[in-house]
């Protein structure tokens, strides 16, 4: 492992994920809308297929049936195929292939074949992206038996999770929080970002390392209350806290499946309360499913019943999207109630 | 709702929409005298290396290479030895013998389901033989041929069917659900046309490779109009991938006709040409024209010259599968009136035309083959047959959804033990 660190955004940090996989595993392949010469829109890819030639990087009709399904065949052949889905949004044509084969190819063939398959794609809102370029899938992903599914917060987890990601020998879906990219997102869109420079987690390792499928990581110790999270609202979350002078614990989650349940469980037994917070909708969201393991395991040690902060039940707004995002007001309502319960 | 516009009355009849209805139905007499049979020495063969542009016709032809009075004639004829043709024969007497006996055998309710491929043996057997036995093929779910003729043990396919304690897919697949990479075969399903992209991506990963392996896949004209068919022949055409496309046209999709699927507009070969991909429409019933058609494209993607999309002209002689009844829908007697008659009686005549074959040696290749498979079906049925006692550690339901079981499986793993234990105490073992 290089110990060898460089300053890198969230992009730089998956580009170069990909980088030291297709330099280390001559199976490992990339694919998508856009990604081989141009490097993609949000420029994960940039420079890859010229570094590693253009069967190892190409580009892909604009068909996510198609990608993913050519990505089973390819597993199956022997590579570790790491196809980009543009936005999360776009996932739906290839739900089939990702649900009933992919995740499914290990468990029917009882392991006569298998699929090591990454599907990268950038989910989440605050771009101005409208209802088709804003959504946040992963409770449909988690819901799958047989796929992962893993949401970095940082540069530094985004690069050892997405090689972890493409080492594992299932698939894996890797959500991208897109607002992040570029830096930390304090949930104040009418504040100057903080590029991800300003941040530790920007110092990256060049060379290869691994962060462990499964695990959560404490952004925050502390004792008034437990808060779980992923994504941009990890960054949103500490924000407010940090406002309000409230000792959180903040827990990121980083992988939703196979999940961390220790470190929650652990967490909540301490602090007695529970918010979860994500920015998809509500009804049927993962923390409809966080809410419930935290109640069936640590129910003797609550001392305010657990809450949720979400988006809202609606399509994504355009013009309305920080209405509708969960930012610092709904936060501190939340906050405040959960203290005082 | 804002109000739709009246459309001004004009002199034009009202639209009207056309659902499609088959010819025959229950209690009609079926004549398929209207359907094209070219005479055999007239169909061209191009060279492999030919341009899908410049080869259009032979998407809305018919390639044979038997007449019907058992003679290989025209440019397609294979020229397969005596002994490759019996091989032939023999591998398609056998998938219809196991189909007989295994159709019976989930009727005496020893499994759940059974579909067999009566009619359509040729599609399979004689596709598979024009193959390398390292071309990976991607099956749809009535390519058992491709099994037996790859010599995959027959026990074992009978082990699956039954879901018992040699089944290695662990019971958890619907029977006829194979999967068997050693011998090629990829893992079957159960969605329909998924298969299609996957083919393309193993094909593209050969190519990718400088492997010298084709992939070839298979799936019904039914489920040709599935949005993956689609995907895999625009993925397939874009990267000149070494891939078979088959479409085993058998008419019937359940009981839906062809006309569901696009069929009364065009062929499904004609597919093909709207993608840049050589088609080929071929008589399914016709074992050397399958042969010949499949080594044509065989050749074809293993020097780089691209896709090829096969449409195998057949009928589905008997229901979609045991839960099926097609006396409901389709006329008792349209498999007989089938112009193009029945692929194990024409190789037969052929074999025998040519003075290779004689009704003595059928007669006794017949009883011995009914015999492997009885044997065969006793040594099966010792392992277990499907509700009558449960053949697998339960612990098996847990595993291969990943490859290392997390904690909220195993928590469940353990629950279920606990449930097994509640109602068959602590020493229950599998049967």
């Amino acid at each position: 492992m290089s110990t060898e660190t460089k300053t890198m955004n969230m992009i730089e940090a998956i580009n170069s994920a990909m980088d030291v996989m297709l330099e280390r595993d001559p199976n490992t392949v990339v694919m998508g809308e856009d990604v081989g010469f141009f490097g993609g829109v949000f420029r994960a890819t940039a420079g890859l297929q010229k570094k590693h030639g253009k069967t190892r990087v190409f580009d892909t009709p604009i068909n996510e049936c198609g990608i993913i399904g050519v990505a089973v065949g390819m597993g199956a052949y022997g590579l570790r195929p790491v196809p980009e889905i543009q936005f999360a949004d776009y996932i739906y044509p290839g739900l089939d292939q990702l649900v009933s084969e992919a995740a499914r190819l290990r468990y029917r063939s009882a392991a006569d074949f298998i699929c090591p398959m990454t599907v990268r794609t950038p989910f989440g809102g605050g771009i101005f992206g409208g209802q088709t370029h804003s959504q946040s899938p992963e409770s449909i992903m988690t819901h799958i038996c047989g796929v992962k599914t893993v949401i970095p917060s940082n540069p530094y987890d985004a690069k050892g999770l997405l090689i972890a990601a493409i080492e594992d020998n299932d698939p894996v879906v890797f959500l991208e929080p897109k607002r992040i990219y570029n830096g930390p997102f304090s949930g104040y869109y009418d504040r100057p970002v903080e590029p991800w420079s300003k941040h530790d987690a920007s110092a990256v390792p060049e060379g290869h390392y691994r962060i462990e499928l499964g695990k959560a990581a404490t952004v925050r110790s502390g004792e008034a209350l437990t808060i779980l999270a992923y994504g941009t609202m990890v960054h949103v979350t500490k924000t407010i806290v940090e406002e309000m002078g409230i000792d959180a614990e903040i827990i990121d989650l980083r992988t939703l499946l196979p999940l961390d349940i220790e470190a929650i469980e652990t967490s909540v037994k301490k602090t007695g309360r529970c918010l979860i917070i994500h920015e998809a909708t509500r009804t049927s969201g993962f923390g409809a499913e966080l809410a419930a393991l935290v109640q069936e395991r640590c129910f003797y040690h609550l001392e305010a019943p657990v809450e949720r902060v979400t988006g809202f039940d609606t399509p994504y707004p355009h013009s309305l999207e920080w209405a509708y995002f969960p930012g610092p007001v709904r936060i501190a309502t939340a906050l405040t109630k959960i203290l005082k319960d | 709702m804002p109000e739709t516009p009246q459309r001004p009355a004009s002199n034009l009849p009202p639209l009207s929409l056309h659902i499609p209805e088959p010819r025959y139905r229950p209690g009609d007499t079926p004549d398929f005298g209207d359907i094209e049979v070219p005479a055999v020495e007239a169909i061209p063969r191009p060279s492999e290396a030919t341009k899908p542009d410049a080869m259009r016709e032979l998407s809305y032809g018919l390639v044979r290479v038997l007449d019907f009075d058992g003679q290989a004639k025209g440019q397609w004829d294979p020229k397969l030895s005596p002994e490759r043709l019996r091989t032939m024969l023999r591998n398609m007497m056998l998938t219809r013998a196991f189909d007989d006996r295994m159709f019976r055998a989930q009727r005496q309710g020893k499994t759940s389901f059974y579909m067999k491929c009566t009619g359509e043996e040729a599609t399979s057997v004689a596709s598979t033989m024009a193959l390398d036995r390292t071309d990976m093929v991607f099956p749809s779910y009535r390519q058992q041929g491709i099994l037996i003729t790859r010599d995959y043990p027959l026990i074992q396919m009978m082990n699956q069917i039954y879901s018992n304690r040699g089944d290695h897919l662990l019971g958890r697949q619907l029977p006829i659900m194979y999967s068997a990479p050693e011998h090629g075969f990829f893992s079957v399903s159960g969605n329909l046309a998924t298969q299609y992209p996957q083919a393309v991506g193993w094909a593209m990963a050969s190519a990718s490779k400088g492997d010298s392996r084709i992939a070839t896949v298979w799936c019904g004209e039914g489920s040709s109009a599935e949005g993956d068919f689609h995907s895999a022949l625009t993925f397939a055409t874009v990267y000149n991938a070494p891939v078979i496309f088959n479409i085993v046209n058998n008419q019937w999709a359940i009981s839906s006709f062809s006309g569901f699927a696009g069929g009364e507009r065009t062929t499904f070969a004609a597919r093909a040409v709207g993608y840049g991909i050589a088609g080929l429409r071929i008589d399914g019933n016709d074992p050397l024209a399958v042969y010949a058609a499949t080594q044509w494209a065989a050749d074809r993607a293993r020097t780089n010259n691209g896709p090829t999309l096969i449409e195998h002209f057949t009928y589905r002689s008997e229901g979609h599968s045991t839960s099926d009844d097609p006396s409901a829908y389709r006329p008792a007697d349209e498999a007989t009136a089938w112009p193009l008659g029945d692929p194990i009686a024409r190789l037969r005549q052929h074999l025998e035309t040519l003075g290779e074959w004689d009704a003595e040696r059928h007669e006794a290749q017949v009883k011995e083959l009914d015999d492997l498979v009885k044997t065969t079906q006793k040594q099966s049925e010792k392992l277990g047959i499907l509700g009558h006692g449960m053949h697998q550690p339960f612990e098996t339901m847990f595993e291969d959804v990943f490859e290392e079981m997390p904690w909220h499986l195993k928590e469940q793993c353990d629950q279920m033990l606990a449930e097994r234990e509640a109602k068959f105490g602590p020493n229950w073992k599998p049967e």
